[in-house]
């Protein structure tokens, strides 16, 4: 028998190998279909903080030996923010002790933050008897940088805090403490030394490293120097996470890609954001922001469309859970980012669970809680015709 | 008596996927090389191994190397080609008598970063059907793991359940027992050893899920148990000539530190494993079928994240056709093989409570490959791969593929 027998399938292998490897290889999804990856523009250096922002926030998951608890709420950045879409229920935070602008009541028995999870061993808190609460989803990460650089001047502009234009919308900042290791963003508005925040579902954290440090500290446990009281003990204690690694995860949220929208030309879409647009929802889902000057060259003085003002918007009686943080008022939240809003489904494991809490399990469901300063659009919402409603949601699912 | 054995047990290194007959050219080596294929069974492949006498000495000595080239990406994200050794494995036995045996496997993985001792353990043989075997053991739980010798199997990554949930190579110090009888027809055995066991980091590691093989990275569980109770092995197997071997495992004990000093910490935590194998090789065809299944109960505190498993399943089916068995390239008794693997992974089967939707962190792959086995012992694989990763909350699979080239040789 001559040894062709043994030299064809050689040679196959050989011809897979050597021509067709990254032809076996999965393909990338399209770019609009995902949350994740920088902003055009980085430059490599840029690129490479970008990189270790991504291990640490994804790939970096905590145990007691690297500091994890005792109490906490997840092991992980990625465990609450999955493709760095919005978060799931099961991960869910629960806040408490706060029910106006004297600040929290509860700090000494828990609050602000539940942490309803413990290591082996040890008792996970409860929520005292008779306090209110809010339970609050992970929101998606992306374009965080973006909002970051908007003025101050920018966000007090759409600002009507005596509805002086008579359309039923306020919109107001919520007035908060900066923490120490903040740094001022140029230009920065106070008032009664308190600043303009713009991250959290009640606007209570004033930039990323506030959201990132207090995060580490009270989502997994795991102290700082920025942060540096554990929540189980109450205890200042060692860095259990080194600066640079808490500076990289900042620039990794800061330079994430603001979702892309698709089907942008679809007819069936474009009609949809015209009623987006006819029926109000644009005066607080603001489409279009533009940043200030930024240390990130690739942030700075861009255009950008998230449909939020950034501002707090008294959402009604349906929405107030009695719980707050700043100067808000319990039934005030801030307007949402709709960006990514259509991608919900892949980060909330094929369902969507919207509002601050996870409570709408359709964007329809969703618009039909809108209350409060909301209420005349929620209503036109309800007078649509089909196709227009239809077309609505083609348009929301796009973002 | 120990001679025999060897006898009866000896390359079965090719015999658990294939043939049989190791090959050494070197004139100073005497091999061992024979095989009793009516008596075989999975729990012979410890002492299944080609293992080279050197002179008349009582210590034989062996092992086997890896190697391969990798050719990876994830969802676009194309990792380029990597060279990897990830083992050398050294074997090295003593007839210490006729009836006592020692065999120590020590294994040298990702390029000598890790030394391991998989396997040191002495047999005293009192009867066929009670040997007394005591030292580092590995647990016989499932097939794969006292069946993991690369040059045995026709892929090169080992399986998924039997690595990541069974934590393969699992062994223990311990002691226990085994022993085997057989009638020409059918063949019996059974194994039952006391080892220490798993510790708390199955549930608290930087996987961020139920990972059994975290307790790997604790080197003091060879010197001391984590909690001072000790996790029970027990398997049994029956094999018939003609239809195969089936074998049922459960491994099971306290993973916690209930208590320290003299105080209750905590109840006490098990984690019990189950695991069904099967292997055969229908000799007409040149086909031979290995397969496992596991089932892993872990008692995971409730205050605990559910993203830590309380269940975990998976297993793997592997079928490797002989093509063609003759002289090829010079190799007098060559073979050309094709195989197969279909794999699965469940780390944590269930239902959200908050949702009341499943929970994902789950994976699918299937492999298929060539193998050219020149002699027994020595295999040349090549392997393509493909496998879909869903995350805890089941959001839409990470895809993943390989093209993967390399090989595995006994020595």
């Amino acid at each position: 028998m001559s040894r062709h027998y043994i030299y064809r399938p050689l040679a196959v292998m050989a011809v897979l190998s050597a021509v067709a490897c990254s032809k076996l290889l999965p393909e990338a999804p399209p770019d609009d279909s995902l949350l994740d990856g920088p902003v055009a523009g980085l430059t490599s250096a840029e690129l490479q903080r970008f990189l270790a922002g991504d291990v640490a926030f994804n790939d970096e998951i905590f145990n007691s030996a690297s500091g994890l608890g005792p109490l906490f709420v997840a092991p992980s950045c990625g465990s609450c923010h999955a493709g760095d879409g919005k978060g799931h229920p099961v991960n869910a935070l629960t806040r408490f002790g706060q029910t106006d602008a004297n600040g929290n009541q509860y700090l000494d028995m828990g609050g602000p933050q539940l942490q309803h999870r413990a290591l082996p061993g040890y008792s996970p808190e409860t929520i005292p008897i008779g306090t209110t609460s809010s339970v609050l989803l992970a929101p998606a990460n992306t374009g965080l940088g973006f909002i970051e650089a908007v003025s101050d001047a920018d966000i007090l502009a759409m600002a009507d805090p005596n509805d002086m234009d008579g359309d039923g919308i306020s919109g107001v900042p919520n007035w908060i403490a900066v923490k120490a290791y903040s740094t001022l963003r140029p230009n920065a508005v106070e008032q009664n030394g308190k600043y303009i925040g713009r991250f959290g579902k009640k606007s209570a954290a004033y930039d990323l490293l506030q959201q990132t440090a207090g995060a580490y500290a009270q989502d997994i446990g795991v102290n700082s120097a920025f942060e540096p009281f554990d929540v189980y003990s109450g205890n200042e204690v060692d860095p259990e996470v080194p600066n640079v690694i808490v500076h990289d995860v900042v620039f990794y949220l800061q330079t994430l890609k603001a979702p892309i929208q698709r089907r942008q030309t679809d007819a069936h879409v474009v009609r949809g954001g015209e009623v987006f647009n006819q029926i109000g929802c644009v005066k607080c889902h603001v489409a279009e922001l533009t940043t200030g000057p930024s240390p990130i060259a690739a942030l700075s003085n861009k255009s950008f469309r998230p449909y939020s003002d950034l501002l707090l918007h008294d959402m009604g009686l349906g929405l107030d859970d009695g719980y707050t943080e700043g100067s808000a008022l319990t039934s005030e939240w801030r307007t949402p980012p709709l960006w990514g809003l259509g991608l919900a489904e892949d980060s909330q494991g094929g369902a969507v669970y919207l509002m601050h809490d996870g409570r709408a399990t359709s964007i329809e469901e969703a618009i039909l809680m809108h209350g409060g300063e909301a209420t005349v659009s929620r209503e036109a919402f309800v007078q649509l015709s089909m196709i227009d409603r239809d077309a609505l949601l083609a348009f929301l699912k796009s973002l | 008596m120990f001679q025999r054995l060897r006898i009866l047990s000896s390359i079965a290194v090719a015999a658990q996927v294939m043939a049989v007959h190791a090959q050494v050219d070197s004139v100073v080596v005497d091999t061992t090389s024979t095989d009793s294929a009516s008596q075989r069974l999975n729990m012979d492949a410890v002492y299944a191994r080609p293992l080279n006498t050197l002179g008349t000495s009582a210590v034989a000595l062996g092992g086997y190397a890896e190697a391969h080239a990798m050719f990876a990406g994830t969802d676009g994200v194309n990792e380029g080609w990597s060279f990897v050794i990830p083992r050398l494995t050294l074997f090295v036995s003593a007839d210490i008598n006729d009836r006592i045996r020692f065999l120590t496997e020590i294994e040298l993985e990702e390029g000598g970063r890790e030394i391991n001792i998989e396997y040191a353990a002495l047999d005293l043989v009192f009867h066929p059907l009670f040997t007394v075997r005591g030292g580092v053991v590995l647990n016989p739980i499932g097939a794969f793991n006292q069946n993991h010798d690369g040059p045995r199997w026709d892929f090169i990554e080992r399986p998924l359940a039997s690595t990541t949930i069974i934590p393969s190579t699992w062994s223990n110090v311990g002691f226990g027992a085994y022993g085997k009888t057989s009638n020409g027809i059918w063949t019996w055995g059974y194994e039952a050893y006391l080892t220490n066991g798993f510790d708390q980091r199955i549930i608290d590691n930087d996987q961020g899920r139920t990972w059994l093989p975290a307790t790997k990275e604790n080197s003091e569980r060879f010197t001391e148990s984590f909690n001072g109770s000790a996790m029970t092995t027990l398997k049994t197997a029956l094999r018939h000539h003609r239809f195969g071997e089936v074998g049922l495992s459960w491994m099971g004990g306290v993973y916690n530190k209930f208590q320290d000093d003299g105080l209750e910490l905590d109840r006490r935590r098990r984690v019990d494993v189950y695991a069904i194998d099967y292997n055969n090789e229908i000799g007409r065809w040149g086909t031979a079928i290995t397969g496992e299944w596991v089932v892993a109960h872990i008692d995971v505190p409730e205050v605990h994240s559910p993203q830590y498993g309380r269940l975990q399943s998976g297993g793997f089916i592997d079928v490797v056709q002989r093509l063609l068995q003759r002289r090829m390239l010079g190799w007098d008794n060559a073979r050309l093989e094709v195989a197969g693997r279909f794999e699965t992974a469940d780390y944590n089967n269930g239902v959200f409570e908050t949702t009341s939707t499943n929970i994902g962190d789950c994976v699918k792959a299937f492999t298929v490959g060539l193998a050219f086995r020149p002699v027994s012992g020595t295999v040349i694989r090549a392997n393509f791969s493909e496998s879909w990763t869903r995350d805890v909350f089941e959001n839409p699979a990470s895809r993943s593929a390989a093209i993967m080239l390399g090989l595995s040789t006994y020595f």
